[in-house]
Parts: structure tokens; C-alpha cells; sequence
């Protein structure tokens, strides 16, 4: 389904806008955690089945994946999640912790030090879009989940499988690591319509008539 | 003397918000835009353009390379680097070519310190 079927045009170019600067912030956190650059891609924004949405990113890492998964609520529900190749996800944990653990220490801390990046770059970017839409959003506690990207995806109560969802994401990078993921977003339908009547209003606010 | 400023974003909102805070500012000013990298560099070619705020993160060539590249031939350009990335290999960069950083989302606030040092130096090099 194409997005412009309910965003109009100058809605689509705002969601765009404030997923940017939801997650250019995210990116700016992530690299002071990690204490490397952090480069971004455009964000990507459709309409699309779950199940298209977990191979929109399948089809693009063949290996097994972990990702950091926070559900939020609020005038809009969604699922938000931190994605990594699965061989990435030690090495992540290794940036975090400024290589100062042995091997033996990484291991044992990698679930928490996931969790704990998870939480930082999804509630910065989560809160950011939160911010400029007015609304307050709740988070869950951050989960980690492995598996492929059919499990990471499919679990999602709210919208069946084949329900059409909004899919954000983005893909990241830290120079010199070997590091590279994914910010994803899903929001079901009923969301979208929320979503879209905040965006009117947002755009209302920052274009407006003349103040 | 009119100044012209060249506005830089794939993000048509984002135009409209530098072009509101733009006008509070300095209301007599010209305004123009561009989407994208290569649309900037089409439109300095044809006309005179004094100021550029330019967006950080876009799509094949980015704020950064499109500022560097200008800086070449426009050694004086005041240019302002827009975005909500910061981060200290950014904000490196921008410094390394010369050019301010401006946070987003963009306000007159934010926006007038550049704008107010740019019609400075317009000023003190055309009196």
C-alpha cells in the first residue's frame, strides 16, 4: 500500500522530518555511548504488511539478528525497535564499555548492556518525535529478542500479520567499528490516523499563519 | 544591498520553517531553496546567493559535502550546517570548512545568532 493513501504529501515530508530529528538525536547519544561517529541513513517510511515489513529487513541480513524491543503508548501505540546482525551485537557491547572488559565479562554483560543502549537510542528518538507532536508517550522496559527478522516482527499483538502497518526505519553505522543496524518503528493503522491528525497539527503550528 | 539566502533541505516542511524564522529575522532578505544537494548547486550557478543554511542529512550528497564543495569556490560564504546530529565529528566538520551549526528543529532564537553575524560581515564587506 502506498503511504500516500493516508498522508498527504506535506504529512509524509513532516513525519520524515521528525523521525530525522528523532533519531539524529538518538545518534548524537549513541555516540557519545560509544564514543565513535555515528552515520545515518535517510529515514525510509511505508506502508506495508508486518510480514513485508520483517523482509524488507530479512532480505537485507541473512544472518540471525537481536534487537532491543520497546512497545509505547499513548495517543499512538507502536513498537519500536534497535536492530543488529547477531555477530555485531558482542562487538557493540565492546564499544559501550570502552574495551575495558575480557571476554569472559562481555558475554556476561552483553543482555544488560544491550538493554540499557536499546533504551537510551529508542527513548531519545521515541521522545523527541513525542516531544514535537505534543504528546506524552509511555515506554515498556526495554526486551532483547533474537532470532530472524520473521521472529523479531511477528509477535505484535496489536496488528495481525497481514495487517497493513506503518514501517519506519533507518539504517546506522559506527566508523571504525565493525557496527552496523537498524532503528525500526511499527505503527498499526488505527496509530497511523492518530498520528496523522498530530501531524496536521504540528504542520498547523510550524507553518501556520503568520504569528 | 539585497541579500539572498539559499535554503537547503530534502524536507519541504523543513524550508518552510527556516523560511518563517528567515523572515522574522530579516524580513527584506531574499529567500530561495533548493531540494536537495544538486538543486543548490544549480541555483548558486545561475544567481547570486550571499547566505546558505544547509541541511545535514540528505540523500545522495549530504549538508557537509555540499558546504565543502561550495567553500571552494565561495571562500567567504557565510554557511550555516543544519541539524539535530550533534555530534563532535559533525560539529568538527563544519568548523574545519568554516561554517556554523544551527540545531534542529530551527527557531528564530536559534537561528539568530548566525543570521545576525552573517549580516555582519555583508555588511563590513559591502558598506
Amino acid at each position: 500500500m502506498n503511504p500516500e493513501i493516508l498522508l498527504d504529501e506535506l504529512e509524509r515530508d513532516a513525519l520524515t522530518e521528525i523521525v530525522n530529528i528523532g533519531v539524529s538525536r538518538a545518534a548524537a547519544n549513541l555516540r557519545k555511548m560509544v564514543g565513535q561517529q555515528v552515520l545515518l541513513s535517510v529515514p525510509s517510511i511505508d506502508i506495508v504488511s508486518q510480514t513485508r515489513a520483517a523482509r524488507l529487513i530479512g532480505e537485507r541480513e541473512v544472518s540471525k539478528l537481536v534487537a532491543v524491543r520497546q512497545d509505547f503508548k499513548g495517543a499512538f501505540s507502536g513498537r519500536a525497535l534497535l536492530i543488529f546482525p547477531h555477530e555485531k551485537s558482542l562487538e557493540l557491547v565492546r564499544a559501550v564499555t570502552r574495551d575495558e572488559l575480557n571476554a569472559a565479562e562481555l558475554v556476561e554483560m552483553e543482555h544488560e548492556a544491550l538493554t540499557e543502549t536499546g533504551n537510551i537510542i529508542l527513548n531519545s528518538c521515541l521522545a523527541t518525535m513525542a516531544n514535537m507532536l505534543r504528546q506524552s508517550l509511555t515506554m515498556t522496559i526495554p526486551v532483547v529478542i533474537r532470532g530472524d527478522s520473521a521472529t523479531l516482527f511477528e509477535v505484535w499483538r496489536d496488528a495481525p500479520a497481514d495487517a497493513p502497518v506503518l514501517f519506519l526505519y533507518i539504517d546506522f553505522t559506527v566508523r571504525d567499528r565493525n557496527i552496523s543496524g537498524y532503528i525500526a518503528m511499527l505503527m498499526n493503522i488505527p496509530s497511523l490516523v492518530a498520528v496523522k491528525e498530530l501531524i496536521a497539527a504540528f504542520i498547523e503550528r510550524v507553518v501556520g499563519s503568520d504569528d | 544591498m539585497a541579500v539572498t539566502v539559499l535554503i537547503v533541505d530534502d524536507s519541504k516542511l523543513a524550508r518552510i520553517v527556516a523560511n518563517k524564522a528567515l523572515l522574522a529575522l530579516q524580513p527584506e532578505w531574499q529567500r530561495v531553496e533548493a531540494g536537495s544537494a544538486a538543486q543548490a548547486l544549480e541555483v548558486i550557478s545561475k544567481q547570486q546567493v550571499d547566505i546558505a543554511l544547509i541541511d545535514f542529512n540528505m540523500a545522495e550528497k549530504d549538508g557537509l559535502e555540499l558546504a565543502a564543495e561550495l567553500r571552494q569556490t565561495y571562500p567567504e560564504l557565510p554557511i550555516a550546517i543544519i541539524t539535530a546530529n550533534i555530534q563532535d565529528e559533525i560539529i568538527a566538520r563544519a568548523r574545519a570548512i568554516n561554517a556554523a551549526f544551527v540545531s534542529k528543529p530551527i527557531t528564530k532564537e536559534g537561528l539568530d545568532g548566525f543570521v545576525s553575524g552573517a549580516a555582519l560581515r555583508l555588511r563590513s564587506k559591502n558598506p
